[in-house]
């Protein structure tokens, strides 16, 4: 495999909104801040843009390193760079932590300027509707009228279909990646088991923690840890762990043995340690909530009415939490409104993950419509 | 997954399978158009040049799919043995199926989906009852031709069928034939066309 460079040493930068913001949940920001990167340079007439949306644990990081000992790059590294399927040689891409992130944009764990402590339970409720807004104002702020394209995956996928509602006009290109036009029941479910976990952490103090000086990590561990099982396949998970011991014999116990354990629980105390419980909520929420239809009282195809741009859709065979049947409700509502749209279907064997995951056709195919793309 | 449905016919000297041209000719302008099994999108690149159509393909290969986004042809990666329920009905003015009917199992199906989803119908496939087909078999061989490029184990094809064996198909099955071509190469074929024919292109939609 060709292994590209990456854009390298990157700082993220900070956008400072003094305008209140009324968010969809009636709850109100006196002003936020966006925290966000950016890759390659902005073409004279501002139109190689490219904003790219992260999913429930994501952030404005997706490409490059902070520093020489940065062990990872970025959370897309893999598709953004010099060279790469997302080409920054050609495109200014941008990566935005959304409001209510726990990375630098003001979420939960800021500071509250009314009462100069954390925000903590008293953050508004924020959905992917807010979410595109605030992006909105953030391109208005770097004088990007419209983007070539607004690229996501799993829940940043969802933002980019809100993209072509809310905005038809701003965007010439949609790529929405292992997406779906709304949750399901079993996947609703899911998501609440995860906030259970955090609710009933004796450390979540009804979301005011920060002042309590603890946080619950039991709850997000657990959560995390659910969260991952849904986001890999059986296969693939069977195939990397199987039934592996770690001291190869039965303990009968309850540490760790088998390596799936000491695989989760190391996933699970990993993510507890860098982010934040309340944005874990905040994200889960907007994920069910989001559903274009039951906002506007319509069917998907009357929903995606509005929008212009033309779409690649892509899904993952083995992904069970955003199933290829998803994406295809996805397909129909814009093709019964005559848009502009293609759609692959990647074999794969890596559940719902796949879409962070190097495929050479999974990136061929992105690679082949980011070189095609107008802009 | 099947071999990729498109059987390699030889072009023109203008570069256009002598198949597309007909069916270009029976395709209105500014069509809606769906395309089954569209290969490499050559067809649909091709009548949204003569005929300004807008159009979709579907196809199951992933060779194809990133060759028809590199021509920006829309292009939907999906098994159409599966049925076409991403399409809502009579919502395309031409269903086509180029050289892809006698690859599908389930062709009464698919046959079928087309005319759900679809005014009409344009379907083209290699005529089993070509004369150099049939003296191969009288020879005792598998025929293989300019449209039947395979050997018989490693043709694609599943359902082959004559001209006439279509035409009574389609009276059996309620469909309506509007028009016929019959070609060999280039040539259209007027005389003893289920003998002098390896290529047929038919035009037909559902009885009311």
């Amino acid at each position: 495999m060709q292994v590209s460079p990456s854009v390298g040493l990157v700082t993220a930068q900070t956008a400072r909104f003094d305008e209140p913001i009324v968010l969809k949940s009636g709850g109100e920001l006196p002003g936020f801040d966006l925290v966000y990167e950016t890759y390659g340079t902005l073409n004279n007439d501002k139109s190689n843009a490219v904003l790219v949306c992260h999913a429930l644990s994501g952030n404005h990081h997706i490409a490059g390193y902070y520093t020489p000992q940065d062990k990872k790059p970025g959370w897309w590294d893999n598709l953004i760079g010099p060279g790469k399927p997302i080409d920054t040689e050609r495109f200014f891409v941008i990566g935005v932590n959304n409001l209510g992130g726990c990375h630098g944009s003001t979420g939960p764990k800021s500071l509250n300027p009314r009462t100069g402590k954390p925000y903590g339970a008293a953050f508004p409720m924020v959905t992917v509707e807010d979410w595109v807004v605030t992006q909105a104002k953030l391109a208005d702020q770097l004088g990007i009228e419209r983007f070539a394209a607004v690229v996501g995956g799993s829940l940043g996928g969802m933002q980019v279909l809100q993209w072509s509602i809310t905005y038809p006009e701003r965007l010439r290109h949609a790529l929405v990646i292992a997406a779906a036009p709304r949750l399901t029941a079993q996947n609703i479910a899911f998501n609440d088991v995860a906030r259970q976990a955090i609710l009933s952490d004796p450390d979540f103090h009804g979301g005011d923690y920060y002042r309590h000086g603890v946080v619950p990590t039991r709850g997000l561990r657990l959560a995390r840890m659910l969260g991952h099982i849904t986001y890999l396949s059986d296969d693939a998970m069977g195939a990397k762990f199987g039934r592996m011991l770690r001291s190869g014999a039965y303990a009968f116990g309850y540490d760790v043995e088998f390596e799936i354990e000491s695989y989760l629980r190391y996933q699970g105390d990993k993510f507890a340690a860098s982010f934040d419980a309340n944005t874990y909520l905040l994200m889960t929420k907007a994920l069910d909530y989001f559903d274009p239809a039951h906002h506007y009282q319509c069917t998907l195809s009357e929903a995606l009415k509005p929008a212009l741009a033309n779409f690649l859709v892509i899904s993952f065979t083995t992904d069970w939490r955003f199933a290829p049947e998803r994406s295809r409700e996805i397909i129909k509502a814009l093709v019964d409104n005559n848009r502009s749209v293609s759609y692959a279907e990647i074999t794969s064997s890596h559940g719902h993950d796949a879409f962070l995951m190097v495929d050479d056709y999974y990136h061929g195919v992105v690679r082949t419509y980011m070189n095609h793309l107008a802009f | 997954m099947p071999p990729s449905a498109a059987a390699p016919l030889s072009v023109t000297e203008a570069g256009v399978r002598p198949d597309f041209s007909r069916i270009a000719e029976a395709v209105s302008p500014q069509a809606r158009v769906l395309d089954l099994g569209c290969g490499d999108g050559t067809l649909l690149d091709y009548l949204k040049q003569t005929r300004d159509i807008h159009g979709y393909g579907v196809e199951i290969s992933d060779d194809n799919i990133a060759k028809c986004i590199s021509r920006s042809v829309n292009v939907i990666q999906m098994n159409l043995e599966e049925g076409l329920s991403v399409f809502e009905s009579d919502s395309f003015d031409f269903v086509i199926l180029s050289q892809t009917l006698q690859t599908i199992r389930k062709s009464e199906r698919v046959i079928h989906e087309m005319l759900r989803v679809g005014r009409q119908g344009i379907v083209t496939f290699p005529n089993f009852g070509y004369w150099r087909h049939r003296w191969q078999l009288l020879i005792g061989r598998m025929p293989v031709s300019e449209t039947l490029p395979y050997q018989w184990y490693n043709t694609p094809n599943v359902h082959l069928c004559t001209i006439k064996d279509f035409e009574s198909f389609c009276g059996s099955q309620d469909i309506h034939i509007l028009d016929r071509i019959i070609m060999t190469h280039d040539r259209t074929i007027t005389a003893l066309p289920n003998i002098l024919g390896s290529l047929a292109v038919y035009r037909f939609e559902a009885l009311a």
